[in-house]
């Protein structure tokens, strides 16, 4: 079997399987849109691997076969950045959570003890899992 | 020891008459806060001790998901607690602190640790001092108190120390310490962006605050042993301790200044 034809194949696979993961909303797009991209590249130099080597050529590596590790070594580096970035604006936002749970429920005890006439619990300014601090 | 080149503040410990004034206004009530995790042990003494020393003022605690009897403990001795769902630190749970004091309109909040390190006798002078900033600290080296702090620990809070102070343009020598008074200015700005990050409560809330144009001062207290639980002091955890503390600051210090203190009128 031809090394570019196994190539493109998996690459096909990969999309259709990212495309079925959209369709049955397991996938958001922006973590598909990585791969999604990585599928068309990898289908691109399999239909024409003569620009994978005149790429490698042209940024000085000898092996065509290295600039397909580097890359793949590139995106998922990438990819792993965006999952902990991720994982950061997601505890920000469960934190946040935790705490105005914890108000409520202060708040609701002292409803239930008697009521009270003070202002509601304060709300962020916008969403805070994109604020710097 | 508001600044050390004006030399006004020293160890003398204020009178009560006038946090009597003070919590007399109704926007100038004060909350005491004490973010607990699992200290079910010492928080009654803690407690008790607040509500001898400082008959006025309004206790929360923030029970940071605690697996034992800290939420229970507190409720017995009748004052607000929160309960978080989960551990989030320190930070998180002096976020909460801050938030309920925003909504609840109160003036000033103190953080006071649960662990009995800090005396609620020196809490009069840290609210004196907001008359001149918006955050005190209580140092615990300034003047009073053995406290003593040996090895790479002591370095990392000098070279914090050494940091601070030049931002603040006024001498810091503990910028470590839990133990501080936090104005209003201060409650708006720290209900919304309080580091929730390990170190990031102690350090990086100096730094968020500089930032955003608010005065920093500091008054020395006198600080005790833990009434129970051990202090870590182990040397690599020290280095450790260091270079986090140092991480915290630089990050923090290359940010944009963007944060602003949200106006009063600017509430929900």
């Amino acid at each position: 079997m031809n090394g570019y034809l196994f190539a493109l194949l998996g690459a096909f696979l990969t999309l259709a399987f990212m495309f079925e993961l959209l369709r049955r909303r397991l996938l958001r797009e922006k973590f598909a849109v990585l791969w999604i991209s990585v599928s068309v590249v990898v289908i691109f130099f399999s239909a024409f691997p003569r620009l994978l080597y005149r790429l490698a050529n042209l940024v000085g590596i000898a092996t065509p076969l290295n600039l397909v590790f580097f890359m793949a070594l590139l995106v998922l580096l990438v990819v792993s950045v965006q999952l902990s970035a991720e994982i950061s604006s997601l505890e920000h936002e469960a934190q946040t959570l935790a705490e105005e749970c914890a108000l409520l429920r202060n708040r609701l005890e002292r409803f239930e003890d008697g009521p009270v006439v003070e202002p509601p619990p304060v709300a962020g300014p916008g969403p805070p899992g994109r604020s710097p601090s | 020891m508001l600044s050390s080149g004006r030399g006004g503040w020293s160890g003398a410990r204020g009178t009560f008459g006038s946090l009597a004034a003070m919590s007399a206004r109704s926007d100038k009530r004060v909350l005491v806060v004490v973010p607990a995790w699992n200290e079910a042990l010492s928080l009654p003494a803690v407690l008790r001790e607040v509500s001898e020393h400082l008959p006025d003022v309004a206790v929360l605690v923030v029970n940071d998901g605690s697996h034992d009897q800290t939420s229970a403990v507190a409720r017995s001795s009748g004052v607000q607690v929160l309960d978080l769902p989960f551990n989030i630190g320190v930070g998180g749970a002096m976020r909460a602190g801050f938030r309920y004091a925003l909504a609840e309109g109160y003036g000033a909040v103190v953080q006071v640790d649960a662990d009995g390190q800090h005396d609620p006798r020196d809490v009069p002078r840290l609210l004196e001092n907001l008359a001149h900033a918006d955050v005190v600290i209580g140092a615990r080296f300034a003047d009073q108190g053995g406290y003593a702090v040996r090895g790479p620990r002591r370095w990392a809070m000098r070279v914090l120390a050494g940091a601070l102070s030049r931002l603040a343009h006024t001498r810091l020598t503990d910028t470590t310490s839990g133990f501080r008074a936090a104005g209003p200015r201060a409650i708006r700005l720290f209900a919304f962006h309080y580091p929730v990050e390990y170190l990031g409560d102690t350090v990086e809330s100096l730094v968020i605050a500089l930032r955003s144009g608010l005065v920093v001062g500091q008054v020395g207290v006198s600080m005790r042993q833990r009434s129970a639980g051990r202090p870590s002091q182990r040397p690599i955890t020290a280095v450790i301790y260091l270079l986090r503390a140092c991480l915290a600051l630089g990050i923090s210090l290359t940010r944009r200044r963007q944060l602003m203190v949200p106006s009063p009128e600017a509430r929900p």
